[in-house]
């Protein structure tokens, strides 16, 4: 393969990996934007998007295991918060981040006796396990083309879910200054229900098309979670195209970081490097104070 | 005065356990305890649920059967979850609370070497179903194990590799403690086997795509082949990787990929790998005349039709651990713990799943290399692999 080549392949790579950290990331952005938590269970919504879809697929239609997952996971999302959040306001934020921590191993732990401890898949969307699209003798796999599209469609839909609809103005809202958006008729426990399920939609979502590539099992949550976190913080917080960016960035890095140093550095660099831009941009690369861009979108 | 006390609760301790003790023994219809560390749950859950649940089904099987020697088998069961400190806690508890017979397991290498002088120590046999060398070399009197070795896995690799004309390779691995042990074989043998490695790469075990680290392989200039040593679920990401890239170069992957499921998590892409692994896989390609047809075909049919699952070699590992132990109790006639030892130390031509047994006081594993087949994917499906 020529040098060239070689680079284009590394960068491919990284798009892949950086991909599914991106769609992780813009689940983590929505609860934060609407209620300053950082959900640590965004990781375990993937999972169940996977595992559910996986076995509705057994029965059904690809997309309609699919839809069926994001609905089942969505409500899930909205349980969570009825349940626990709901009743815990008065808490600080850390104790709701710390909280959601717990929530992910509970999650784990269920998961893992629903289904059982075994590594499954979905199929992959076009093509099978070896079929590639071939760019400049680069090659990348159909299924990150799907990740890449879902993406652009889950970020346009939350772009105009929140700018140009009366929820998503009202999440907003409800997030910007509660008491104000109290005031003028927003029921702001409910706007936060609606966060939390709409992240579990997207994380289900996520779950979904990145399962063929990564496989899906109980502990797969938590290290998405980690990494996305990380694109999300690198992005800048609260701006779902900040996290975009910021996934595939960290994807990118790590590829890069692959081709000049041993394989097993790639985590170092990229945590590295996030530590520079929070040493350099504290709210990450187009993120603003407070993580405010989408309240004030 | 608080050491009066003391004392006094000491002597108390000791008279009720004597006590218990005399009971027990005056009852003689007692079960004999057997105890089991596995990690049915946790990373290496995919070792430790197969293997608990065939112990399970051999128990039932045993005590249906009477027992041995006319006397019921219990089995005190522990889930460490993977966890080398859980399997140390759960050790002794087995030792000093239950006091079992033997312990069978740990399933992984990193708990069984936590456990090993604690068995030593307190003259417990423990039959772990972890392969590393490092178990039973140096030979502990107290400590045995059943699956193949690593070094044996890694000769089988480049034996095959050698025949195949293939001597410039690349090697990947986990960096779990399965795949660290794999890397350490792998370098250290290849220099006396002639083959030259070339790329040497460890990944995150969670990893979710790999396809960097092949385009590094890919870029390195003379690789003929790649072996890979790793779990589930990299095992089945390597093998898509490598096609998605248009890598034609063989893949050899380690005895860890001995379960049909990840031949399908793999697909199409699975197809032509190479591995070695016990003839449990293969056994409907085995002649009638093999001295472990009758057995493996017995474990296959019994284990898929309780559980409704594929059987792997990692049950198998835990089945020849508990046929180690209960036919060392059955010729030790009664279970002394010194005795049962020596029994297993003259275990000879005992046919298990992994292979044929002969244990020696030198040789605590009690196979040797003709326990490996090399095996390959062929139309979805695990081959004998043919030349």
């Amino acid at each position: 393969m020529e040098s060239g080549n070689l680079e284009l392949q590394y960068f491919l790579s990284g798009i892949t990996k950086g991909s599914i950290y991106a769609v992780v990331a813009i689940g983590f952005n929505l609860i934060y934007s609407a209620t300053g938590v950082l959900n640590f269970a965004q990781g375990e919504f993937v999972m169940l998007g996977g595992m559910v879809a996986v076995t509705l697929a057994r029965f059904v239609p690809l997309p309609v295991a699919l839809a069926g997952a994001v609905v089942i996971v969505a409500l899930v999302g909205c349980l969570l918060e009825i349940l626990f959040f709901r009743r815990l306001q008065r808490h600080s934020i850390l104790h709701l981040v710390i909280i959601t921590i717990g929530l992910s191993i509970v999650l784990q732990e269920i998961a893992l006796h629903l289904w059982d401890e075994k590594v499954r898949s979905l199929p992959y969307f076009t093509g099978n396990e070896i079929s590639t699209l071939k760019f400049l003798g680069a090659a990348i796999s159909p299924q990150v083309l799907w990740v890449l599209a879902t993406v652009a469609v889950i970020v346009v839909l939350l772009h105009i879910f929140l700018k140009y609809t009366l929820p998503g103005r009202a999440m907003r809202a409800g997030s910007s200054n509660p008491s104000a958006a109290m005031l003028a008729g927003i029921n702001i426990a409910n706007m936060r229900t609606l966060a939390f399920g709409l992240s579990a939609a997207i994380g289900a979502l996520a779950g979904c098309v990145i399962s063929p590539i990564t496989m899906t099992h109980y502990e797969m949550g938590a290290p998405l979670a980690i990494k996305g976190f990380a694109a999300a913080i690198v992005g800048g917080l609260g701006n779902p195209m900040a996290a975009v960016l910021g996934g595939l960035m960290v994807g990118v890095l790590e590829a890069y970081s692959v081709s000049r140093l041993p394989a097993a550095y790639s985590d170092v660099t990229v945590f590295a490097v996030l530590l520079l831009v929070l040493f350099v941009r504290p709210h990450g690369f187009w993120g603003r104070p407070g993580g405010e861009s989408v309240r004030e979108h | 005065m608080k050491k009066t006390y003391l004392l006094a609760a000491g002597i108390c301790a000791l008279g009720s356990q004597c006590l218990t003790q005399n009971i027990h023994a005056a009852a003689g219809g007692e079960p004999i305890k057997i105890g089991a560390i596995f990690s049915v749950t946790g990373p290496a859950s995919f070792l430790g649920a197969p293997e608990e649940k065939t112990v399970r089904m051999f128990m039932d099987k045993l005590n249906a059967a009477g027992g041995i020697n006319g006397r019921r088998v219990a089995l005190v069961l522990k889930d460490s979850g993977g966890s080398p400190e859980k399997a140390v806690s759960f050790a002794k508890q087995l030792i000093e609370e239950e006091k079992v017979l033997a312990i069978i397991g740990p399933s992984t290498s990193g708990e069984t070497m936590q456990i090993k002088a604690l068995c030593e120590e307190n003259e417990m046999i423990l039959v772990s179903c972890a392969a590393a060398e490092v178990i039973v070399n140096p030979v502990a009197r107290y400590v045995f194990k059943t699956p193949q070795k690593d070094s044996q896995a890694v000769t089988w690799i480049y034996r095959t590799m050698k025949d195949k004309g293939l001597r410039k390779i690349a090697v990947v691995s986990s960096n779990d403690g399965f795949g660290a042990a794999g890397k350490k074989q792998l370098e250290e043998m290849a220099p006396a086997e002639g083959i030259e490695i070339l790329a040497n790469e460890v990944y995150d075990k969670q990893a979710t795509d790999l396809t960097d680290i092949l385009t590094k392989i890919k870029g390195t200039r003379g690789v003929q082949a790649i072996v890979n040593w790793s779990i589930v679920p990299a095992q089945s990401i390597v093998a898509k990787n490598m096609r998605q890239l248009g890598m034609e170069m063989p893949l050899f992957q380690s005895h860890g990929f001995g379960n049909r499921k990840y031949v399908e998590q793999a697909g199409v892409a699975a197809e032509g790998t190479l591995f070695p692994a016990g003839r449990l896989l293969v056994v409907d390609e085995l002649p009638d005349s093999h001295p472990q047809k009758a057995l493996l075909a017995a474990y296959k049919k019994d284990y898929e039709e309780t559980y409704k699952e594929d059987v792997s070699t990692f049950g198998g590992h835990a089945y020849d651990a508990i046929l180690v132990v209960t036919e060392a109790l059955k010729r030790a006639g009664r279970p002394d713990r010194a005795r049962v030892r020596d029994a297993i130390e003259n275990l000879k031509g005992l046919v298990g799943t992994a292979g044929v047994f002969n244990f020696s006081p030198t040789d605590h594993t009690g196979l040797d290399l003709t326990s490996f087949e090399m095996l390959t994917v062929k139309d979805g499906k695990f081959a004998i692999y043919r030349k």
